[in-house]
């Protein structure tokens, strides 16, 4: 398989050694990698997740605003960051895979690589609250 | 193609009778194909390559992996650039900000240079690449960046099925996720595999790169387990430390180059070594 942009490779082993959790996507949103950390808001481990499509991470989740009402998979920061290639923030519930509900505030920004390059998104999250 | 050394010393000139084997001075090396001279790097071992270079070639290409003073300190002194017959092509990597012109420009200027980019009696072309494909006649060359301080890239000459690879500064413990074994997340891997020749930094025994990760260099043991990952079937380690003696790298090479796998031919750098490809 070939290797990926050194960029990438660099945010992956950042993203290895943070405490905060991170989530890393291609530029055209494919899942690559998330970190411990997020796997335990995520409720499952990367190991079993693997890489992931953009419609298949943005939903599988099931994010909810405030109401229960559905979020717009457009309105994601991660997916806005995809888009627009400039930072985002949002904050939304996240129904982890292990049943619990969890809300998270997350900032997304874009992997520009040298000299203009686009080559993915990170985000990093936290959570704020839980039912 | 002809693959010649003329300095594969890293980050200082170091000459001395304890260095002769092994050559003091740093980063350069020649690639002769046909009548095309690309040259890799224009640290001191230029100056010698410039004294030693035909009258008739008057077309040259160098190829800059970065901009570290022991890769360029030497093209001041490279006789071809105050030939005003000659055309000299510098190709190196872009930065996020400054131009590769104008980051050149700082070292031919006061007070580092007395003579100015603009004042080099040669044509001078320079050319800015990042993670591109290009050719310089038949030779097609990928250039990728590669883990190491500031914008640094690695080239993949290719003619035919001959593949040569260069990546004097590289660290790819650092800049990989469970080295060696990950290929997909390894720095490099790219542009070294199954490779004919790599040649790759080792500059450090394994205890001295514990002193210096991030530094953007490798270990002997390290440079080796990568072209074992890549599938090369010879590497070439050089950017030896300055610090090191023809001693101190003999032990070295003795010490790392004991367990290597078959199939993978590893041999010390030396200045004025030549290897050939089909």
């Amino acid at each position: 398989m070939s290797a990926r942009e050194i960029e990438v490779i660099l945010s992956r082993q950042l993203a290895d050694c943070l405490s905060v959790p991170v989530f890393i996507v291609d530029p055209v949103g494919n899942l690559i990698f998330y970190n411990e950390p997020a796997e335990e808001i995520l409720g499952i481990r990367y190991e079993n997740t693997g890489e992931m499509p953009v419609t298949d991470w943005s939903t599988r989740f099931k994010p909810e605003d405030d109401k229960g009402n559905a979020f717009p998979t457009e309105k994601l920061p991660l997916v806005q960051t995809l888009e627009t290639q400039m930072p985002s923030h949002g904050e939304f519930w996240i129904n982890n895979l292990r049943g619990a509900l969890y809300k998270i505030s997350v900032t997304s920004f874009p992997i520009m690589g040298r000299p203009n390059r686009f080559l993915g998104a990170i985000a990093i999250f936290w959570k704020i609250k839980e039912k | 193609m002809k693959i010649t050394i003329w300095g594969c010393r890293g980050s200082l000139p170091s000459p001395g009778l304890e260095k002769n084997l092994f050559g003091g001075n740093t980063s350069c090396i020649q690639i002769e194909h046909d009548k095309t001279c690309i040259i890799l790097d224009g640290g001191s071992g230029i100056q010698r390559l410039g004294d030693a270079l035909s009258p008739e070639v008057l077309e040259i290409n160098i190829l800059l992996t970065h901009l570290h003073i022991d890769h360029i300190m030497g093209l001041g002194y490279f006789k071809p650039f105050y030939n005003p017959n000659c055309t000299i092509n510098i190709w190196g990597p872009a930065s996020s900000s400054k131009s590769l012109e104008k980051r050149l420009k700082r070292y031919f200027s006061p007070p580092f240079f007395p003579v100015q980019l603009k004042e080099l009696p040669a044509v001078v072309n320079i050319v800015e690449i990042d993670n591109s494909i290009f050719k310089i006649e038949d030779i097609v060359i990928t250039s990728e960046y590669l883990c190491h301080p500031g914008p640094t890239v690695g080239y993949r000459l290719e003619i035919g099925k001959s593949v040569m690879v260069y990546m004097p500064d590289h660290e790819p413990a650092l800049g990989s996720s469970h080295f060696p074994n990950l290929s997909e997340w390894c720095s490099g891997f790219n542009l070294a595999k199954d490779a004919d020749i790599l040649f790759h930094d080792a500059q450090y025994t394994q205890d001295l790169y514990e002193l210096r990760k991030g530094w953007g260099h490798s270990s002997i043991e390290d440079a080796i387990a990568f072209g074992k990952l890549a599938k090369v079937k010879k590497i070439v380690l050089v950017h030896h430390d300055p610090g090191h003696t023809d001693v101190q790298l003999k032990e070295m090479a003795k010490g790392a180059l004991q367990n290597i796998t078959p199939g993978l031919e590893a041999i010390m750098g030396k200045e004025n070594a030549v290897f050939h490809l089909p």
